[in-house]
């Protein structure tokens, strides 16, 4: 609602001009299962608006565009209106199994004694809750949750804790910077609470962050010798991300400015366990169908997931062993410069809200390139569960 | 893919009402036996009674329609059906009340006692019919519609159904039968309640009281008046508690706790209405017989009194200032800028009843505090309609860049009082204005003609100038200038009809009507407290009067600040002699000391209350003269002037804005009722005494 208002508002068609709507959402609340068509009757596009929600964990933002955009190729939608959302504060606390079987035997008891008798099997370890939020974050097939599978990549590509450390230390300037230098203004738009309470810009950055007061908190997952800490993993928050996808028709017909144009778009899969290595393997991909190097991306929008996890990425791509024989390339595919990655920050600093994150990378990239005067960029995040979703965007 | 032109519910709606054995679009047959009323059985031998009155959008009951009904009741008690169902087949509601038109001007109380008799005799005859009655009641039942209801057996709600007593606010009670029956019904204290203060109960809130048997769907009508025939359904009664409260001393006891809450809203010596109707509790409340006789003739008395029908004047300038918002305006997008106290209640106001609005301000802050206020206001209107609510929150959308003048219908300009700067803003948005959107100024004080001023379209700018608290405030002034389109204040008016406030058109003038009268009366207040009277005695004589608070409170309420700008602007332009508003105003102001906004005014105010002192003195016999006719003399000067049409417009403008005593009918109401030639005379003497701020307006002469 917050991030949708101000976008439609600026449009010079009506909201209800659009062909349809498509959320990413991951955590759906139980009282609005399906998110997209909530937010399109929300935000006043109309009773005969079609929304759906896809999910594919934390690409379901991107998911979103890649959707709209083979809609709109195909020939069938002019403009949609394709999102992110997700607001983890909102996360239940789940019962377990056992106390859900006890509360179905005490509703289905019929008569008094066998409502009593239900009754007494109570027993108060049932109302230890599961904890949502933490249920989601862990792997279901290999019991890993996402922080141990950063944990391996870091041992599998020997990144060591001082080098994520300092990368997610410069995460946090970088973002710092561009905040001050309103790189954020035209795609941040302040969120108004019911009570007054205004949110101007993503409170998780913490430009005082040095490798060094990084080096001194715990491990998150695995301690004591694990590496991945909440200083250098990304953040959970909520947020949304919205961008309008429109056909040249569209385009033509609305008067529209384009920024951007989708050129292609690749979904990857590979070891649950190590799933923070996705974008490796379908940023590479699109690579090679466009016969390009790394070198050949202007710009980078690598998801921040854990700083082991975006380091292990940049590893792997210079690993020989793993570029012939994982990804079927020749030889190393070489080496991303860090000024051309991930310029702004990322998710270590503003949030990952799972569901939002794909989509707001797509757009910063958009509003980056169209800064920098690039061109060529790729936005790309891993996956929990063992994939990864990346887009190659041209600039207008 | 989108295929409808229209939205579902706007084709099948109207198909929701369930209407028995008659079809929704079935035209009245011509040839019916009544005009008002049509009859016929379902398939299960349940008659079914609708009301439809002719040439009428609501139905509402009046003499013709009462006969007519006394026939069809007349025809059941000789058919004897299994059961019969009353409900308007209107889509607005059920039953809006008596016909005001046959109370007005009435003068003779035996005349209406007799009316009121035959009424209650139909009303008794439905009540004893020998079959079961089921009234089914959508919409809004009110007086005399609530009336028919309980003289039915049953009563089935559908959702949005909502149920009051008014009579109290045009300075009656209710006269047909209600007071008999609705105290026996539910619990006394509760109907008691109903009656005193107007207010209107919704459905769910129906239901509790037990004043009906069940809430329900218009899709679950049809089987709730079978359970209701059959007997399945068991009639609410009265419980034992509120038997007891219908004994001889309890009520004596009740009665005391009600007459001292009634002397809080509505002194005995101005509204006669409700301490008439606890009267007759006391007295009667036992003896439904007696109850119905003391009721006939105490409604009688009260009908003829100055009181009653003034307010039935007031109900008629209010449907007088409703009627110029007749017009069609279809509109839906508002955009408002400047997000301070006015502005953001303006755009809170239109996004609760249904406009998207984009909510300008050059800092976000404002317009964080302005959603808060809105949440606020929305919690207290809407109660538990989180809907509602919510839906409203959602069309009030923050713009801190401007982005909402591009597809706004109409624009609403609420930034401080300088003229520099809203012509700096008209320049800015009326590029990107869309070719037939309104341009809107809530300005108070600077003329039009100024700020039409290099406009390209001038023709589209007009003044929509709401008063604080906008949600609280009926009247809004529409002000024209010299170069306006009569379509562009046609709309306007429109406008304010959809947001449900009431449009009082008025020429660009200093102060235009409102401020402008209520200026004088201000300043002499301070004038009076400059000469040693207490704020107390002041305060006092004007309520006494029969204003809702004394200038020196209103003068904090309103903000000293505000005061002092308007009265400055008005001096420098306003030909007329005016008090100086007093030095120590000014410091006060500079010190921001500014009324109850800040905490300190003239009075000290805490949780929004004026602190008081109870030591009023007898203020002497001028004071109220001084205080009242100065903004009569205006009013004279303004219909003189042209800046209001007329006198109807002037009083409803001055009720609705200000509270000027309602029971009074207004200030040029007052003034005839006064006869004008003492009004002048007694401004003469006023003049004489106090000084030429006195001097009668010529425009009393021209006014015979």
């Amino acid at each position: 609602m917050q991030c949708g208002r101000p976008l439609l508002l600026r449009q010079p068609f009506p909201p209800e001009a659009f062909d349809r709507v498509i959320l990413g959402c991951v955590n759906v609340l139980a009282d609005e299962m399906n998110p997209a068509r909530v937010a399109a009757l929300r935000l006043g596009m109309g009773e005969a608006m079609t929304a759906f929600t896809v999910q594919i964990n934390c690409g379901s933002g991107m998911q979103s565009i890649d959707t709209a955009f083979r809609y709109i190729r195909e020939g069938v939608s002019d403009l949609i209106l394709a999102g992110g959302a997700e607001s983890l504060s909102h996360a239940p606390l789940v019962f377990s199994r056992r106390a859900v079987n006890w509360y179905a035997r005490l509703f289905a008891a019929r008569g008094i004694g066998a409502k009593l008798a239900a009754l007494l099997a109570l027993r108060p370890s049932l109302f230890k809750p599961v904890i949502g939020l933490e249920r989601g974050l862990t792997d279901p097939i290999t019991d890993l949750n996402m922080g141990q599978t950063a944990e391996l990549v870091a041992h599998l590509f020997h990144i060591s804790r001082r080098q994520a450390d300092e990368y997610a230390a410069e995460s946090q300037q970088r973002l710092a910077a561009a905040q001050k230098e309103g790189h954020f203004a035209g795609e941040i738009e302040p969120a108004f609470a019911r009570d007054g309470k205004l949110f101007d810009h993503d409170d998780g950055v913490r430009p005082d962050s040095t490798a060094d007061t990084l080096a001194k908190l715990r491990p998150a997952f695995e301690r004591p010798w694990g590496q991945v800490t909440p200083g250098n993993s990304s953040q959970i928050t909520d947020g949304a991300s919205w961008v309008i996808l429109a056909s040249a028709d569209a385009v033509k017909q609305h008067k529209l400015t384009p920024k951007a144009v989708i050129v292609d778009s690749e979904w990857s899969a590979l070891d649950p366990s190590i799933m923070g290595l996705g974008p490796v393997y379908c940023s590479t991909a699109i690579l090679k169908r466009h016969r390009l190097g790394l070198g050949d991306i202007e710009l980078w929008e690598l998801n921040e997931a854990f700083a082991a996890q975006v380091l292990g990425c940049l590893a792997a791509w210079e690993d020989v062993e793993f570029c012939r024989n994982a990804l079927g390339l020749p030889a190393a595919a070489g080496q991303i410069a860090r000024d051309r990655l991930n310029v702004d920050g990322g998710a270590i600093g503003v949030g990952h809200p799972v569901g939002a994150s794909g989509n707001r990378i797509v757009l910063h990239l958009v509003n980056a390139m169209k800064r920098l005067h690039y061109k060529r960029g790729i936005a790309t995040e891993c996956i929990g569960g063992g994939q990864g979703g990346a887009m190659l965007i041209e600039a207008m | 893919m989108k295929i409808a032109a229209k939205p579902a519910l706007a084709i099948l709606g109207k198909r929701d009402l369930e209407l028995g054995p008659f079809t929704v679009d079935e035209a009245p047959l011509e040839a019916g036996p009544w005009a008002n009323w049509r009859l016929r059985a379902d398939e299960d031998g349940i008659a079914w009674l609708l009301f439809d009155k002719k040439g009428s959008s609501a139905n509402t009951l009046s003499e013709e329609v009462l006969a007519e009904l006394d026939a069809v009741l007349e025809k059941l008690e000789r058919d004897r059906p299994r059961g019969l169902v009353i409900r308007s087949a209107k889509r607005s509601g059920f039953i809006a009340g008596a016909d005001i038109a046959q109370f007005r001007g009435v003068t003779e109380s035996k005349q209406i006692e007799a009316l009121i008799a035959r009424g209650h005799a139909v009303l008794d005859r439905l009540d004893r019919l020998p079959l079961p009655t089921v009234v089914v009641i959508h919409g809004f039942c009110l007086g005399g519609g609530l009336e028919v209801a309980l003289a039915c057996d049953y009563r089935i709600a559908v959702d949005n159904a909502s149920f009051g007593f008014p009579e109290v606010l045009l300075g009656l009670h209710p006269g047909l039968g209600g007071t008999v029956r609705l105290p026996r019904l539910i619990n006394p204290v509760q109907a008691m309640t109903m009656m005193l203060t107007g207010h209107t109960e919704r459905a769910r809130r129906a239901r509790a009281l037990r004043l009906v048997d069940v809430v329900t769907q218009e899709r679950h009508v049809r089987g709730a008046v079978k359970s209701a025939v059959t007997g399945e359904m068991i009639a609410a009664k009265q419980d034992l508690l509120g038997r007891l409260m219908n004994t001889g001393p309890t009520r004596s006891v009740l009665a005391a706790r009600m007459r001292g809450e009634a002397a809080k809203r509505a002194p005995r010596q101005h509204y006669p209405a409700p301490y008439a109707l606890i009267d007759n509790w006391v007295s009667h409340g036992g003896n439904a017989e007696a109850m119905q006789k003391a009721e006939i003739s105490s409604f009688a008395k009260l009908l003829v009194t100055d009181t009653a029908q003034n307010l039935v004047r007031v109900f008629y300038l209010r449907e007088n200032l409703k009627s110029l918002a007749d017009g069609k305006w279809g509109g839906r997008r508002v955009h408002v800028l400047g997000a301070g106290a006015m502005g953001g209640d303006i755009a809170a106001w239109c996004a609760w009843h249904g406009f998207v609005v984009s909510l300008f301000d050059t800092k976000p802050e404002p317009i964080a505090g302005a959603i808060k206020r809105a949440a606020e206001l929305y919690g207290k209107i809407g109660r538990d309609d989180r809907r509602r609510i919510r839906d409203s929150l959602d069309r009030l959308i923050p713009d801190l860049k401007g982005e909402g003048v591009a597809t706004a219908d109409l624009i609403i300009e609420a930034v401080p009082e300088i003229l520099d700067l809203k012509r700096k803003i008209f320049a800015g948005i009326e590029p990107k204005m869309k070719p037939n959107a309104i341009l809107a100024t809530n300005t108070s004080s600077i003329p039009l003609e100024q700020l039409r001023e290099g406009l390209p379209h001038p023709e589209r700018l007009v003044g929509i100038h709401f008063f604080n608290p906008v949600s609280r405030m009926q009247l809004v002034e529409v002000v024209s200038h010299d170069k306006v389109a009569d379509a562009v204040l046609a709309d306007a008016r429109a406008f304010l009809g959809r947001i449900d406030r009431l449009p009082a058109p008025v020429k660009s003038a200093p102060g235009f009507l409102v401020n402008r009268a209520l200026t004088p009366y201000l300043l002499e207040a301070l004038v009076m407290l400059d000469a040693g009277m207490k704020k107390e005695t002041i305060d006092k004589a004007a309520v006494d009067f029969g204003m809702p608070m004394g200038p020196i409170e209103l003068a904090d309420d309103v903000g000293l600040d505000i005061c002092l700008h308007v009265a400055e602007m008005l001096r420098g332009s306003v030909g007329r002699e005016m008090p100086d508003p007093p030095q120590w105003l000014k410091d006060m102001v500079a010190k921001g000391e500014l009324g109850k906004k800040s905490g300190k005014g003239l009075y000290d105010w805490k949780d929004g209350h004026a602190v008081k002192a109870h030591e009023e003195a007898t203020p002497p016999p001028d004071t109220i003269d001084r205080l009242i006719l100065p903004m009569l003399n205006v009013c004279a000067t303004c219909l003189r002037e042209g800046v209001v049409a007329d006198e109807k417009i002037v009083d409803g403008a001055l009720i609705f804005a200000t509270g000027f005593a309602p029971f009074r009918g207004g200030p040029m109401h007052y003034a005839r009722t006064r006869g004008v030639a003492d009004i002048r005379d007694t401004l003469k003497r006023l003049a004489a005494k106090y000084g030429p701020r006195f001097q009668p307006d010529p425009g009393w002469d021209t006014l015979k």
